[in-house]
C-alpha cells in the first residue's frame, strides 16, 4: 500500500519496520515531526529528552545495550550533541544507533545554516541522505544495517524540503529483531586514553573499509544520460538535478560519507566535464579535487541558502532569470493573540532594559512593534551572556538588564549558566516564560508540563524549587497582572542577588475554549494599545477597532488603555 | 504527460497544509504521482505560508519554479499578489477578496496594495462568507478547494472522499457544504 508522507513521517516508519525500540530526540524544526510520528508506534518506547546530548546519550545507553534506538534532532543540535556523538563513533554499538539530522539551508527556522555533513567528516561517522520519502523509510532500514554491520552510529541527513515534502511511500511490516546479548566489554565502551587509542584504529580501518564497500553500495548509483556533463549530488539536490538538467549523467550520492573514491573516479572517467552540485559548503567538490580530479561548482551555486531546478538552470545552462516576487508589504510571523510573552515584553520594553534573548516563539519580540532584544545566539546563552555582561559592565549594568527564555530552553540549556552565575556572585535578573509547552517547534511536552509525549501525566519538574535550589531568588508571577509583574521586575532588577522571575500564563493557543472578546466603546484614538503589536487591533482613521475573529479576550489592551475605553475580554 | 503545478498560500491559521494534504492524498487515490512541499514551524504565527502541489508522471522536484505554475489558490488577497509570478502566461488564479493586514500595515508604515491579483484566468470571491454560510469562517480553504475542482476532471464523490479521509470528523458536515459551495460558486 502506498501511502503520502512527508520525510519526517517516512523516517519514523522506516525505525518502525527497523525494529527501533527505544527514540529520544529534543524538538527543532525542521526534525520534529519525526519523533512525534514516532510516538504513534506503541513498539517504540518515545521520549523527549531535555536537550539533545541527553537524548543521544540516552539512545546510545539503549543501543550499547543491544537495542535499536534512535535519536533527532535540527542541525544545531548536533552541535549540543557533539560530544557523546564523537566518541561514540570510537566505541561503536551493539543494536543499530541512527542520529537523523535535519539542516536547514536558507534558514526557514534556524539561527545558522551550517553542514552537518562536515560534522560527519570530523566526527568519523557515516551519512546517508536519502532523495525523497519513499528513501527516508528504504535509508532507515539501511541505517541500523550498516550501523550493526560495521559497528558505528550512522547519521541520517535531512534538509527542510526533504523533510517537509509529501511523496509517495510504500508501506511494509515491521521486522522484530529483538534485543541483543549484552557482554561486558570495557575495551570497546570504557574511552579511557589507552582503550581510545586502540578504538582509534579501529575508526579509521572501518573508515576505510566502508568507503571502499562504498563502490558496490547500489545507494550509490550512476545514471548515464548524455556523456557531456556528469553530475555528482545527493539528497534533494538529486530532485533538482533531474529537473533542471535531464539529459546530464549523474553520480547520485546515497551515503555521503564516507565517499566511494573509485565509483567517483570511474564516473569522472565517462563524462565530458564534470561539476558538483550541492547545497551550502563545497564537501563534496573538495573531497573530488583532493583525488586529482577536475570540477567544479560552488563557483556557481555559492554557499547560501537552498537550490532550486531554476536556479541550477541559470547556473549551468544560463537560463534565464525566473520571475521576481512583487514589492508587497511583507507578512512576518508575530506573537498570537492572547501570547504571554506580549505582556512580558510590554514590561519590559517600558523599563528600558538591555535584553539578552534565547530560541523561542519570543525571539520574534527582536522585530518590531516590540523590537527589544539585544541577543539571540543559542539555546540558553541568554543567562550566562547576562552574567558576561555584568562581569564586563559592572552590577549597575545589570540593574538595567535581563536575561529572557522560555521553560524548555531553560531546561534544555538554561539551568548550568545559572549555577554559574549564582557560583559567581552575580546579581542578574532572569526571566523564564513558563508557558507550560514546548511552544516554537509546535507544542511538544517537556519536563515541567507534567505530562509525557502521548499527553499522558508524567512527574513533574518543579521550577522554583529547582531555582531556589540552585540558589537563586526565585518568584512567581503571572505577566498579564501588568502592575504586579512589572512591580516584581523592578525590585528582582534592584536586589543584589541573581534572581529568577517565574512568569507563569499558558500559552494562547493550548485554551481552546471560546472567550468573551474585548470591543471598544468611544475610543479617543490615542494609539498605546498598538504598541502591544496584537495582531487583532487595527488603527483606523478615528478609532481603533478589534477584529472579533482573532481576538481571544485576554485583556491586555484593556489594561493598557489610559481612557478605559476597551471593555468585555477576560481580565478585570 | 504534463504535469500540473498548483501553488497555495495564505496567511498561517488558514488551513494550507490542511488544504494541500487533500489535494496529495486526492491524487494518490486517483493514481497519480504526486510532491507536496510544505514549510512548518511558522505556520501558527500568522506569516505567509505556501505549498507546492505537484502531480503527474514525471515530477522530480517537490517545488514549483516561478513561471511554472498552472494555479495560484490564494486564501488571501495580499498573498495572491505575493504568489502571482509563479503562474505561467496561461495560468489561473484563484483568489479570497479577504484582507487580512499584516503587521507592518496594522503599525501604519506600510499600505495594504490596491492592485488586484490576476492570471490568465481569474476567479476572485468572497470565500469567507460563502464559510460562513456553510457553518464556519474557519472553512476558507475548503470552499477555495472547492472553486479549484471546476479545473480538474476528477469525480465529485472522489473529492468528497478525500475530504472526509483529512479534516477532523466533526467538521466534516461543514466542510462538504463549504467545498460544493466553492465547487458550484
Amino acid at each position: 500500500m502506498k501511502k503520502l508522507m512527508i520525510g519526517n513521517e517516512a523516517i519514523a516508519r522506516g525505525a518502525y519496520e527497523a525494529g527501533v525500540r527505544v527514540v529520544c530526540s529534543y524538538p527543532g524544526t525542521p526534525s520534529t515531526e519525526i519523533t512525534e510520528f514516532c510516538a504513534k508506534y506503541p513498539e517504540m518506547n518515545c521520549q523527549w529528552g531535555p536537550n539533545e546530548k541527553v537524548s543521544v546519550e540516552v539512545a546510545f545507553g539503549a543501543a550499547m545495550t543491544g537495542a535499536r534506538a534512535l535519536s533527532c534532532m535540527k542541525h544545531v543540535g548536533v552541535n549540543v550533541a557533539a560530544d557523546p556523538l564523537f566518541t561514540a563513533a570510537y566505541t561503536g554499538v551493539n543494536g543499530g544507533l541512527v542520529i537523523a539530522c535535519a539542516d536547514d539551508p536558507f534558514m526557514h527556522s534556524s539561527q545558522n545554516e551550517q553542514d552537518s555533513r562536515m560534522i560527519a567528516r570530523s566526527a568519523h561517522i557515516p551519512m546517508l541522505e536519502p532523495a525523497d520519502s519513499q528513501e527516508c523509510k528504504d535509508f532507515m532500514k539501511l541505517a541500523y544495517q550498516l550501523s550493526e554491520e560495521y559497528d558505528t552510529p550512522v547519521f541520517l541527513r535531512l534538509t527542510t524540503r526533504l523533510a517537509h515534502s509529501r511523496s509517495p511511500v510504500e508501506v511494509g511490516d515491521r521486522e522484530e529483531v529483538g534485543v541483543k546479548p549484552y557482554e561486558k566489554d570495557t575495551m570497546k565502551y570504557v574511552m579511557m586514553p589507552g582503550m581510545a587509542r586502540k578504538r582509534h584504529v579501529y575508526v579509521e580501518e572501518r573508515e576505510k573499509r566502508m568507503a571502499k564497500d562504498a563502490c558496490q553500495m547500489p545507494i550509490n548509483r550512476m545514471e548515464i544520460r548524455d556523456q557531456k556533463l556528469g553530475v555528482v549530488c545527493a539528497g534533494v539536490v538529486y530532485q533538482y538535478v533531474r529537473e533542471a538538467l535531464p539529459e546530464a549523467s549523474v553520480l547520485k550520492l546515497g551515503l555521503s560519507y564516507p565517499m566511494p573514491d573509485d565509483l567517483i573516479r570511474e564516473f569522472a572517467g565517462k563524462v565530458e566535464k564534470l561539476i558538483v552540485v550541492e547545497e551550502l559548503e563545497p564537501v563534496f567538490e573538495n573531497h573530488i579535487k583532493a583525488l586529482g580530479l577536475s570540477v567544479s561548482g560552488k563557483d556557481q551555486t555559492g554557499l547560501q541558502g537552498e537550490l532550486s531546478a531554476a536556479k541550477i538552470k541559470q547556473c549551468f545552462e544560463n537560463g534565464e532569470e525566473a520571475p521576481k516576487e512583487a514589492q508587497l508589504p511583507a507578512r512576518p510571523p508575530v506573537l498570537c493573540p492572547g501570547c504571554p510573552h506580549r505582556a512580558t515584553f510590554y514590561t519590559m520594553k517600558r523599563l528600558g532594559l538591555t535584553v539578552f534573548g534565547d530560541i523561542g516563539c519570543y525571539t520574534l519580540c527582536a522585530l518590531p512593534p516590540v523590537a527589544l532584544m539585544d541577543s539571540a545566539l543559542c539555546m540558553g546563552a541568554s543567562v550566562g551572556m547576562a552574567h558576561g555582561a555584568e562581569k564586563a559592565r559592572g552590577k549597575e549594568f545589570s540593574r538595567k538588564a535581563v536575561a529572557v527564555l522560555g521553560d524548555s530552553t531553560f531546561i534544555h540549556s538554561g539551568i548550568t549558566p545559572l549555577i554559574d552565575a549564582v557560583y559567581g556572585g552575580a546579581s542578574t535578573t532572569t526571566i523564564i516564560l513558563d508557558n507550560r509547552i514546548t511552544g516554537m517547534t509546535g507544542h511538544q511536552q517537556n519536563p515541567a508540563t507534567g505530562k509525557d509525549i502521548l499527553g499522558d501525566p508524567a512527574p513533574q519538574l518543579n521550577l522554583e524549587a529547582l531555582c531556589e535550589s540552585i540558589g537563586a531568588h526565585v518568584r512567581v508571577c503571572d505577566p498579564h497582572n501588568l502592575s504586579e509583574f512589572n512591580q516584581v521586575l523592578k525590585e528582582e532588577l534592584a536586589a543584589d542577588h541573581v534572581s529568577v522571575i517565574i512568569a507563569r500564563r499558558p500559552c494562547a493557543l493550548l485554551d481552546k475554549t471560546k472567550k468573551e472578546t474585548c470591543y471598544i466603546d468611544d475610543c479617543r484614538n490615542c494609539g498605546t494599545c498598538m504598541k502591544l503589536g496584537c495582531p487583532a487591533l487595527q488603527r483606523k482613521k478615528n478609532s481603533v477597532t478589534i477584529d472579533h475573529t482573532l481576538c481571544v479576550g485576554c485583556g491586555l489592551c484593556k489594561q493598557v488603555c489610559p481612557f478605559k475605553a476597551i471593555k468585555g475580554g477576560q481580565y478585570e | 504527460m504534463k504535469n500540473t503545478n498548483i501553488i497555495i498560500v495564505g496567511v498561517g491559521g488558514q488551513g494550507i497544509l490542511l488544504t494541500s494534504k487533500i489535494l496529495g492524498y486526492m491524487a494518490l487515490d486517483m493514481g497519480e504521482e504526486v510532491k507536496v512541499s510544505e514549510v512548518h514551524g511558522m505556520s501558527q504565527r500568522g506569516g505567509s505560508v505556501i505549498t507546492h502541489v505537484r502531480i503527474g508522471k514525471n515530477v522530480h522536484s517537490p517545488l514549483i519554479d516561478p513561471g511554472e505554475a498552472d494555479f495560484v489558490l490564494s486564501f488571501e488577497k495580499l498573498e495572491a499578489l505575493r504568489a502571482e509570478h509563479f503562474l505561467h502566461d496561461q495560468g489561473v488564479l484563484i483568489s479570497n477578496t479577504q484582507e487580512i493586514l499584516p503587521m507592518p500595515v496594522i503599525m501604519g508604515n506600510a499600505s495594504y496594495p490596491i492592485s488586484q491579483p490576476k492570471g490568465k484566468e481569474t476567479v476572485l470571491l468572497d470565500a469567507l462568507d460563502l464559510a460562513e454560510l456553510a457553518g464556519s469562517g474557519r472553512a476558507v480553504n475548503i470552499v477555495l478547494l472547492g472553486v479549484l475542482s471546476r479545473y480538474m476532471e476528477w469525480p465529485q464523490e472522489k473529492w468528497e472522499a478525500a475530504i472526509a479521509a483529512c479534516v477532523p470528523p466533526k467538521t466534516l458536515e461543514t466542510n462538504l457544504k463549504a467545498f460544493k459551495a466553492g465547487r458550484n460558486a
